[in-house]
């Protein structure tokens, strides 16, 4: 089954759309049901084509932005035999962090009471490599769920979002503690959000325990203090005693780092004070709401730290919220950005800042640049960021409202966006398993391979997320490992489904757009596995 | 594509295309008849904090032994087995790097002490970021040193493997604009499958005619790399001049870093590391934990500087590692994290057989926050004298933005 594809169509209906400069009315040729596919979904699976086609484009986008109508118990079902993806941070605290700081506290204790330090390193201990593999089951997990939902949600707009914006408000799983805490994060501080409103998001990521311990923001502390009541003992151990007191135990980060994960020993030898850690301060301005040119100041980033001393986490070793803590908080007076904020405020400091920061131009213009970075091109037209952030402001920051002008607009549709993205690896192999309409057996494969491909999920290191341009994506390595995923994928050991049906999936994902030389080597090839690696192997394919 | 950055790279790889078809080919030969190889720099990471003061142990400094009762490496000549080797009467060499001696007394190897950050962090992550990005304090700094170097600096001739890191992912530091690849085993680098000869072909073909230009760039880039690493053929490669390499993965990196020198494909920046340095617990002194990683890691940089032999005097080898451990040993016979490190430099014309940096002490009051060796030099210093004096970078300022570079102040370990 080929498609028959209309690509003249296009041209017409754009230029009908190019009339109506704000509000496009969607043609109805396959390609452009293709595009929109690509950009609003993680690319078509096997009959979406005609699905929308049925409903015409329109309705589509007009569903995907409303993702609480849509029905999605497939995905449930896959989804029901995780067992930490709805876990709190304090049930998988208390499930797979504890027992492990109390297994190498164990390993401590031996080592301490005489163990010959001269001895090979240790045997492999069974029951420690068990608490071990459940410590890193969690973001296996996490990771398997997001692939999955990626690949088989109904509620495709919302996924897509929903990594854009933890991509936004990255967090790295590799800091410390933070491999504990990214589930909860994503399920409530990020996917409830996409479709409200800026503001509401923002304090969402600034008050969770995920953000505060990967910015350091927990730390932060006046210099001057703590003030009144009195310091609590670190030795008591009282729960609320131990912040700020302990340091965070900084897990050993990298790949190597590990092959000694025994704690450091709370605070023995670590007896500062703790100061301002401008930290989250300076991302929350340059890459949280107004961008590295938006015009703050390094003042403004200390007063900015100053207005957040005190959002700490409420023992933070079993997995507790965010808690303003007072003693710690520096109550005078703050100027951010021209505005005063009057001594006294306690937690409200922070949240006028976030008040300020989300209200203000160079934010709107900083997001919608983004989301049209995202959605349209590497490049996107002036014009529509222009429209966008005008959007975002007229609406206080209504993301539904931002993105239902973005995808409704004419730049949006444009000829010459067509396929001008190149995918990400998380877009390339989910994009390729949707293409297949494979059953996956199990996502872990998936989770290897992304691994391979250089964007680790959840394993982003620095705080501005993973880039969202070709440039980052197009390396020789990478490459290569696209085209070897593209034949392990189709080689079908992992996967239940029968190849000749992806085969011709395969080649409907591509609309018309393979080029005579990727024709003529499918042609050649010797069997429906071959033909269908080639195809998502593909220049084509590597663009959305 | 209409970015300016595709655009500029669609140039590069115009150049390759039309002056050099086919690329490979013309690139062993520009090899075989070159006349001048291009330096070299082998930049080594230890991760996870290697204890410098038991690398490079000050011996001559008495507060040493006192602050580590169980853990301190004995003084050269005190007669105790396994003592240090003596470099210049302060410093010995801890005796499970023996290895390298033989290249201090050659005077190729160089060290510097009490070298580290500027920054306070004692976290891993946040000072190995800083350490590849070269940018201390600043987490956003999307690129690598060593990428920005690529970038600063004009190839002299186009190679796929003018950056190889030796590792599964990309690290930090090679990570921007410029090409960098990452293959942890050179001899699979390639398309897999039983099928993959007619298939490689078939995805040849395919990004041969590729519409966008970038992907055609790089395909052809890809299918060149896989080519010439057919022809150098990875699986015969043996060691000269009696190099002996571990079997330890990290032996395997360099050898193969070797291997990639010698078929001389371009290859300008190489990297590995080597993990297991947190020695929190049961440390070890001259026997133990640190002292296997210690003599593995010696061991393969004396093969790698052995099978080299006079590619060396185009080749430096630098050590690194995120920071050193504290200066007291912990209630676990081991030590926690501290601030400033040791750092090796080998070849390539260094002026060797000296430690240098300012030596702070170890009493209390002259350790950084009272408890770690104090940081006299800012590693973008080594790096920087590394870039402008063996790699011969004229103007090194971007590679350390928001640093002041100077010459005076570089340790001097070129003449």
């Amino acid at each position: 089954m080929r498609l028959k594809t209309t690509a003249l169509v296009l041209s017409a209906a754009f230029a009908a759309v190019l009339s109506h400069p704000t509000a496009a009315t969607f043609p109805s040729d396959d390609k452009s049901i293709v595009h929109v596919l690509n950009r609003v979904a993680f690319g078509g699976r096997p009959g979406d084509i005609e699905k929308v086609r049925q409903i015409g484009l329109q309705q589509y986008v007009e569903r995907q932005l409303h993702p609480e109508r849509i029905e999605d118990s497939a995905l449930n079902a896959r989804l029901a035999d995780f067992r930490t993806i709805a876990m709190t941070s304090r049930e998988i605290s208390e499930r797979f962090e504890q027992p492990m700081m109390e297994a190498r506290r164990e390993r401590q204790r031996a080592a301490a009471a005489g163990a010959d330090p001269n001895a090979q390193p240790r045997r492999v201990d069974p029951a420690m490599q068990s608490i071990q593999q459940g410590a890193n089951g969690v973001i296996v997990e996490l990771s398997e769920q997001k692939l999955l939902r990626a690949i088989y949600s109904e509620r495709q707009l919302q996924e897509v979002l929903t990594d854009f914006w933890f991509n936004h408000f990255n967090v790295d799983a590799r800091k410390g503690r933070d491999r504990f805490l990214l589930t909860e994060y994503e399920r409530e501080s990020i996917r409830p959000h996409v479709f409200g409103r800026f503001r509401e998001l923002l304090e969402a990521t600034a008050k969770s325990p995920a953000m505060l311990f990967y910015l350091d923001n927990w730390l932060s502390a006046d210099p001057n203090g703590p003030h009144a009541p009195e310091r609590q003992s670190r030795a008591a151990g009282r729960n609320r005693g131990q912040f700020p007191g302990f340091p965070p135990r900084r897990n050993p980060a990298r790949p190597g780092v590990g092959a000694s994960p025994a704690p450091q020993p709370p605070a023995a030898a670590n007896n500062r004070r703790n100061g301002l850690n401008e930290n989250y301060a300076r991302e929350l301005m340059e890459l949280h709401t107004l961008g590295v040119d938006g015009g703050y100041t390094q003042k403004d980033v200390t007063e900015v730290a100053r207005a957040f001393t005190g959002w700490t986490i409420d023992n933070p070793r079993r997995g507790g919220e965010f808690r303003f803590e007072e003693r710690i908080h520096d109550a005078g007076e703050k100027t951010i950005l021209g505005h005063r904020i009057k001594a006294g405020g306690g937690m409200s400091d922070g949240e006028e800042v976030l008040d300020v920061l989300a209200a203000h131009p160079s934010t709107a213009r900083f997001i919608s640049t983004k989301l049209a970075r995202r959605f349209v091109s590497d490049t996107p037209a002036p014009a529509l960021v222009d429209r966008l952030a005008a959007r975002f402001r007229e609406t206080n920051g209504d993301l539904r409202a931002v993105m239902t002008t973005l995808l409704m607009s004419p730049e949006f549709l444009a000829q010459e966006v067509y396929r001008a993205k190149v995918k990400t690896p998380f877009e390339f192999v989910v994009s390729a398993v949707r293409a297949t309409g494979a059953d996956l057996v199990e996502a872990r494969p998936l989770v290897r391979a992304l691994q391979e491909l250089g964007m680790p999920l959840y394993q982003c290191q620095p705080p501005t997320g993973y880039k969202d341009s070709a440039d980052a994506w197009t390396n020789t390595g990478a490459l290569v490992g696209r085209m070897n995923f593209a034949l392990t994928l189709a080689s079908g050991r992992r996967f239940a489904g029968d190849s000749a049906t992806w085969e011709r999936a395969v080649e409907s994902a591509l609309a018309d757009d393979l080029s005579d030389a990727t024709r003529a080597t499918i042609a050649k090839a010797n069997d429906a596995p071959q033909r269908a690696a080639l195809a998502l192997g593909s220049p084509e394919f590597q663009k959305r | 594509m209409t970015s300016r950055r595709v655009f500029l790279k669609n140039g590069a790889f115009a150049l390759v295309t039309l002056g050099f078809a086919p690329s490979f080919l013309a690139r062993t030969a520009f090899a075989a008849g070159g006349n001048r190889r291009a330096k070299q720099l082998i930049a080594i990471f230890q991760r996870g904090a290697v204890d410098g003061l038991s690398m490079v142990v000050p011996h001559g400094d008495a507060e040493y032994y006192r602050a580590r009762p169980t853990i301190a490496i004995a003084r050269p000549g005190s007669g105790a087995q396994d003592s240090a080797l003596d470099l210049d009467g302060l410093f010995g060499l801890n005796p499970r790097l023996g290895a390298l001696k033989p290249f201090w007394d050659r005077r190729d190897l160089a060290i510097v002490h009490a070298c580290g950050s500027p920054d306070a962090t004692r976290s891993h992550f946040d000072a190995q970021d800083y350490m590849e990005s070269g940018t201390p304090g600043v987490k956003s700094t999307e690129d690598g040193w060593l990428n920005r170097y690529l970038q600063a600096r004009k190839a002299e001739q186009l190679s796929t493997f003018r950056a190889v890191a030796l590792t599964q992912q990309l690290p930090r530091t090679l990570q921007g604009h410029a090409p960098a690849l990452a293959m942890s085993q050179i001899g699979q680098f390639g398309i897999r499958g039983g099928a993959g000869a007619a298939i490689g072909a078939s995805f040849e073909a395919q990004y041969a005619s590729a519409a966008d230009q970038v992907l055609n760039g790089i395909g052809r880039e890809a299918f060149d790399a896989m080519k010439t690493l057919r022809i150098a053929d990875p699986s015969q490669y043996q060691p000269e001049h009696g190099a002996d390499y571990p079997r330890s993965p990290f032996g395997q990196a360099l050898k193969q870093i070797a291997q990639l020198s010698k078929a001389t494909l371009g290859l300008e920046i190489a990297f590995a590391d080597l993990g297991g340095w947190d020695t929190h617990v049961n440390q070890g002194s001259a026997q133990g934990q640190l002292a296997t990683r210690l003599d593995d890691f010696s061991r393969a940089i004396a093969a790698l500087v052995t099978d080299l032999d006079d590619r060396m005097a185009d080749t430096v080898v630098v050590t690194m590692s995120e920071f050193g451990r504290a200066v007291s040993e912990n209630g676990n016979r081991g030590t926690d994290h501290g601030h400033g490190n040791a750092m090796m430099i080998i070849g390539g014309g260094v002026r060797g057989g000296r430690v240098y940096g300012k030596w702070p002490g170890l009493a209390a009051d002259r350790r950084y926050e009272r408890r770690d060796l104090a940081v006299t030099t800012d590693f973008r210093d080594v790096f920087g004298e590394i870039v402008v004096r063996h790699l011969g970078l004229g103007d090194p300022t971007p590679i350390f933005p928001g640093y002041n570079l100077q010459a005076s102040n570089f340790p001097g370990l070129f003449s």
